[in-house]
């Protein structure tokens, strides 16, 4: 037995893809369900009820699936130019605790058409600034940037730990640790009334698109694919192959410090060190499974987000641990990618 | 700085460098052995919460702490098997392919753990490995206490490190494992089977990260918690470019970097509300960053690591 390439992807087949993964993850976590001992088909049932149920879930889902979207594109943007940026949760990170600084000790009193901006922007170069750094370190000492990355995101939570530990601990939480919060201008506007669903949501998709034409319609989205596929044949065609992975990082760290700052101006208000359960390297399961598609990310990430609202209803009505969302997600990755293998090889014997 | 010299010279010091290095060491050994066959290992992380969990578990339901280090290196090879499939076999990206074993291997350990142990105030416990008192050495004044009072495992772990580095530059098996790291086309040349070595590698490897995180539930504590681990499977990674490839080194890295971590533990005790704490947590990760920076251009990488391996393709 030995795989051979296939000549040409049949497109039904590459739709089909991240469909199948799912439904395969969906029978393996199945098994682990089964093993506990409760009905399978009556899990899933549950997680969907508890995703979708009702208006509070429904909304609850999209809220969630809001900074999944974000360090989705974070990751997609990256990986598509093989710049590894496992680092997406500190990044978020910062990007939270530079927004609720700011608002809380300087620009709080701004009206909310300044304020808001300037905070998004804010946290989005905060993100951008701690990929810089491994980024730097790959380009000058050829550091691998998987491992950095995936280390400054303990460094990025110690930090923000420290800080809401000291000069922005909020004295009015009864000494628990927690930052001041961001001001009422910072607060990103509702979508809906009596629930916590925001703008935030909004920019996320919006984003996507723009991404979606950066990618596949300008010089830069050309240059940072080639980079990616063979970065010395693109150094060959004239791709500036430093500057690219610069912008490409700047938009991936970009865009999970805005992931950060919009779960702080739009759900939380103020930052806590569990603010995020994972967002970042959920984030890269999410761009996985999207097949690093910028469009395909918004389903992913609504995807995931059904996945981890769903268990968390499913596990109080049935009592399986909710870490099956979590197993669920990471199954997901790991079928996708042998999904994806076999739409590029087929087996010969 | 007299603060600075009393922790030195305290035996309680060079103890709990031992007991920090020994996760540290298994790690490093068992990331260092998959990517001396070219394969980039990061499942890790994960594979030392199965491991902690595992072992931790089998131990609660009375199996003795052997066995329960052995069930962890069952374990840990198993993911090494997923780990080899996705990445030999198929020849996937190995940095997605590891991170995906990590995500998977970490959710399922919480998975198993919040269904089998129900959740309560307090964490249950085991009783781990205490430590063994050898006649004469651990007697010995200062050296006794610092040295010769550790637990089995440690010595065990310092063993295991002596041993690979015989086993990589001194057998026939080390050859071929150097070599399928090296230039996998040349070994077959030579009559070695690249993916059935990088698949001994990798599972050899992998079983070795899971006792690292045995180590964590069977000796250093008692109990098992989510997020035990720490980042401390990253950290290996990097030990491994710190230790040029070099099982020996590795074993050095380890220690130094048990050295530094032992020792802002104690600095944080006597500098405590002085400083914040979150400040010394940080410098293990910062010197992992550090010590990559200035080894990994001197380091002589496996010209073949992270080159998935095909016959007849290039």
């Amino acid at each position: 037995m030995r795989f051979e390439r296939r000549e040409h992807r049949p497109v039904a087949l590459v739709i089909a893809t991240p469909l199948i993964a799912v439904a395969a993850a969906l029978a393996i976590a199945g098994i682990l369900i089964a093993i506990a001992g409760a009905p399978v088909f009556e899990a899933y049932w549950n997680i969907l009820k508890g995703a979708y149920g009702s208006r509070l879930s429904a909304t609850e889902t999209l809220t969630r699936a809001t900074p999944l979207i974000l360090t989705g594109l974070a990751a997609a943007v990256a990986f598509r130019a093989r710049l590894w940026n496992i680092g997406g949760e500190g990044q978020l990170y910062l990007g939270a605790i530079t927004v609720a600084w700011a608002s809380s000790h300087f620009i709080g009193t701004w009206p909310s058409a300044l304020q808001i901006p300037a905070l998004l922007i804010m946290g989005a170069v905060a993100g951008m600034i701690l990929l810089l750094v491994p980024l730097w370190l790959r380009l000058r000492f050829s550091v691998d940037e998987v491992v950095t990355t995936l280390l400054l995101n303990f460094v990025a939570v110690l930090v923000v730990s420290m800080l809401i530990d000291t000069v922005l601990k909020d004295p009015t939480a009864f000494g628990w640790p927690q930052s001041q919060s961001v001001a009422d201008a910072a607060m990103l506007p509702k979508l809906l009334a009596r629930s916590r669903l925001n703008l935030g949501l909004v920019i996320a998709v919006v984003l996507a698109l723009v991404l979606a034409f950066v990618q596949s319609r300008t010089v830069f989205g050309i240059q940072s694919r080639a980079a990616g596929l063979n970065p010395q044949g693109a150094v060959f065609a004239g791709v500036p192959l430093g500057r690219t992975l610069v912008v490409v990082a700047c938009l991936s760290g970009g865009l999970a410090g805005l992931a950060g700052a919009v779960e702080v101006m739009g759900v939380k208000g103020y930052v806590t060190t569990d603010l995020s359960p994972g967002y970042g390297y959920s984030g890269i399961v999410v761009a996985m499974l999207a097949n690093l598609n910028p469009l395909g990310v918004v389903v992913a990430g609504l995807f995931t987000a059904t996945m981890f609202v769903g268990a968390d209803g499913m596990s109080r009505a049935m009592g399986i641990p909710s870490y099956i969302a979590d197993v669920i997600v990471a199954l997901s990755l790991l079928t996708m990618l042998i999904a994806v293998f076999f739409t590029q090889y087929r087996i010969r014997r | 700085m007299s603060a600075v010299f009393d922790i030195i010279a305290s035996a309680g010091l060079w103890a709990a460098v031992l007991r920090i290095a020994t996760p540290l060491i298994l790690g490093t050994l068992g990331a260092l052995l998959c990517e001396r066959a070219g394969v980039l290992n990061l499942g890790i992380e994960g594979i030392m919460t199965f491991g902690a969990m595992i072992g931790w578990l089998a131990v609660y339901n009375g199996a003795d702490l052997w066995t329960g280090f052995l069930i962890a290196a069952i374990a840990g090879g198993l993911f090494g098997v997923l780990h080899a499939a996705l990445t030999v076999t198929l020849g996937l990206s190995q940095h997605v392919s590891g991170l995906g074993v990590t995500l998977f291997a970490s959710s399922f350990s919480y998975y198993v753990f919040r269904l089998l142990v129900p959740v309560a105030g307090t964490p249950p416990t085991i009783t781990p490995f205490q430590p063994i008192h050898i006649p004469g050495l651990s007697d010995l004044p200062f050296l006794g206490q610092a040295i010769f009072s550790q637990t089995p495992p440690t010595y065990a772990a310092i063993l295991i490190a002596l041993a690979l580095a015989y086993l990589v530059f001194r057998t026939p098996l080390g050859l071929a494992i150097r070599m399928t790291g090296e230039n996998p086309h040349a070994a077959e040349a030579q009559g070695i089977n690249p993916m059935v070595v990088r698949y001994g590698a990798v599972i050899a490897g992998s079983a070795l990260m899971g006792m690292a995180g045995a180590f964590l539930t069977l000796s250093a504590f008692n109990s098992f918690f989510p997020t035990m681990v720490q980042g401390r499977g990253w950290i290996c990674i990097a030990l491994v470019v710190f230790a040029s490839w070099r099982p020996q080194r590795a074993l050095l890295g380890a220690l130094l970097f048990a050295f530094f971590d032992g020792f802002q533990l104690r600095l944080q005790t006597a500098l405590g509300g002085v400083v914040p704490y979150q400040l010394f947590l940080m410098i293990p990760y910062v010197l992992s960053i550090a010590a990559l920076a200035v080894m990994a251009r001197r380091a002589r990488v496996p010209q073949a690591l992270m080159q998935p391996y095909r016959r007849g393709e290039r």
